[in-house]
């Protein structure tokens, strides 16, 4: 089962927290999740702790998935950091922001784990 | 023992000055008033990784080398380079961000700040249409209606609402949180939303339209606004438009809702006009969230040395700046850069995909106490001392007031200030031959 989404990034308090440990698994619980609301993660038949793979045109990642009862029907949230990164969108409209917020995404379950944060970016060096 | 009355904390944009820090033997051992972000940021100096020395990467691996060894390959670095990005220069010094326009100068690079990726379009928005704002100190004391705009302060500025805004007590607000109306404008019911008393969820990315629709009732024109607007119906626009112009001093702050978002700098534009309607009618002013501690100083120090805030290209020999073409997402984006220097910020875990695949690709300097996801694709990195805690320095506030930074313990690090200018030095030795 997938689900189309609308995804957005940002700050919490938990990710600000660890700004300067990011080499530490708090960094990590803090931000390799996404966000969707109860309905939106049963209709994936997940619950919190599953693996989700969250796809959009600019890549995939596999992130843990969590319950937010503030987000309305199809609004996906994952914090700030590299995990979200790996699929917002590059593009800056010529303005110079790219786009973390308002990016179409896929959502499924996934038998696959999170990367850590070094073994994410050591993907970028063997690109 | 040394207690330290009234320093600052350099985390966020709010830039608390009123913190209690003990230090024992050269260890800070007890924070007194700082929130969850700012006490991680000074406990943290006692229990996180920190870059313990030098490093250059040899064989794919960091490899520890003496600070002379990195300085001479940093500077060989950006003397070969054609076309060097310089970013970050906003969790430190306005001190250290001076020399690193020096920097970029002397090595014809394009430097730009972390608004790249946070308040850049509020800043394009101000050049468009000015930017009315005021203090922190005048929110404190003035305002009675506040609106959080695409912004969650409990998560990102968590002692802004008491010391600043919602539940602070000013001189005419000494009723604190009772005396104010407390207003969320957001895609979904953050923890800010469950404290105001007017929530308003808009569908994403349809900020513009919800501040068209106000401007317009501001204006007389409520007849022009459809039964909904931005999934907003027409009923709950005309009362927060009333809300608004009935208010004695109103304040919308606002985030990367507001500039993140489709429309992005043009969300800020429209929001600047409403400012300007509201005006007609009241006082109203606006005030951008802030995110690094000295972003807004980056800006300053930029503009009163270059006549722009961010994204400076310095390739011609003087300051040019488009930040749509010279922003360091589009340089990297475009795969322009040959090399980058980045400071006391992370790229590597706040750019997208497509940008750090091409910075992975390129020689990156880097300039930080910690390390993090831009460590794990530099190949020179410098170990920097924590400035507001290791090193004393001027930051300014999202309000454009600077406060002074001390120092609270020692430091074995050099600071972002002290590696600048030896990096300068060494590239101006090599250029010159001197």
């Amino acid at each position: 089962m997938k689900i189309k989404a609308n995804l957005i990034s940002g700050r919490t308090a938990a990710q600000g927290a660890h700004l300067e440990a990011k080499t530490h698994k708090g960094y990590f619980d803090a931000c390799a999740y996404c966000e969707l609301n109860p309905a939106d993660l049963e209709r994936l038949g997940a619950s919190e702790g599953s693996s989700l793979k969250v796809t959009t045109e600019f890549g995939d990642v596999v992130v843990f998935a969590k319950a937010n009862e503030g987000n309305p029907d199809g609004l996906a949230f994952i914090p700030m950091g590299p995990w979200a990164n790996a699929v917002l969108s590059p593009d800056t409209h010529g303005c110079g922001m790219p786009g973390f917020k308002g990016v179409p995404a896929e959502i499924e379950v996934t038998n696959e784990k999170p990367l850590d944060m070094k073994s994410l970016m050591k993907n970028y060096r063997e690109a | 023992m040394p207690v330290i009355r009234d320093a600052v904390c350099s985390l966020c944009g709010s830039l608390c000055d009123d913190i209690t820090v003990t230090v024992e033997n050269n260890k800070i051992t007890k924070i007194e008033n700082a929130c969850i972000l700012g006490h991680s940021k000074f406990v943290g100096m006692l229990e996180h990784d920190r870059i313990e020395t030098p490093m250059i990467r040899k064989d794919g691996e960091l490899v520890p080398v003496s600070y002379e060894e990195a300085i001479e390959a940093a500077a060989k670095i950006l003397v070969n380079s054609k076309r060097t990005l310089s970013y970050g220069w906003c969790s430190t010094s306005c001190e250290t961000v001076s020399g690193a326009i020096q920097l970029a100068e002397e090595t014809g690079s394009v430097i730009d700040s972390t608004a790249n990726v946070c308040h850049g379009p509020t800043a394009l928005a101000a050049q468009e249409k000015g930017s009315p704002s005021a203090t922190l100190g005048e929110i404190k004391n003035r305002a009675d209606v506040i609106l959080f705009w695409g912004c969650n302060p409990v998560h990102a500025h968590p002692r802004h609402m008491v010391r600043y805004s919602s539940f602070s007590k000013g001189l005419f607000t000494e009723k604190g949180r009772r005396g104010r109306k407390m207003i969320v404008v957001d895609v979904r019911k953050t923890d800010t939303a469950k404290l105001s008393d007017k929530y308003v969820e808009i569908e994403q990315g349809s900020d513009l339209l919800l501040v068209t629709a106000l401007r317009s009732i501001v204006n007389g024109r409520e007849d022009v606004i459809p039964e909904t607007v931005a999934g907003v119906p027409k009923a709950e626009i005309l009362e927060l438009a009333e809300i608004l112009k009935n208010a004695k001093f109103v304040c919308i702050f606002f985030g990367m809702g507001v500039t993140q978002s489709r429309s992005k700098y043009k969300n800020g534009d429209a929001m600047s006009s409403l400012i300007s309607d509201l005006n007609q009618h009241t006082k109203a002013v606006m005030i951008g969230m802030r995110g690094h501690y000295n972003v807004t100083g980056f800006g300053q120090v930029a503009t009163w040395e270059t006549g722009f805030p961010m994204a400076i290209d310095f390739a011609r020999g003087y300051p040019y700046y488009n930040p749509g073409e010279t922003g360091a997402n589009d340089l990297l984006v475009r795969e322009e850069p040959d090399a980058a220097i980045i400071a006391a910020a992370d790229p590597g875990a706040h750019f997208p995909q497509k940008a750090v695949r091409h910075l992975a690709r390129i020689p990156v300097i880097q300039i930080d106490p910690y390390p993090n996801p831009t460590t794990e694709i530099a190949d020179v990195v410098f170990p920097a001392a924590v400035v507001g805690i290791e090193a004393e320095g001027t930051a300014y506030r999202m309000d454009a007031i600077s406060l002074r930074m001390k120092k609270l313990i020692d430091s074995k690090f050099k600071t972002d200030e002290e590696i600048v200018k030896d990096l300068t030095e060494k590239v101006r030795k090599l250029k010159r031959g001197a």
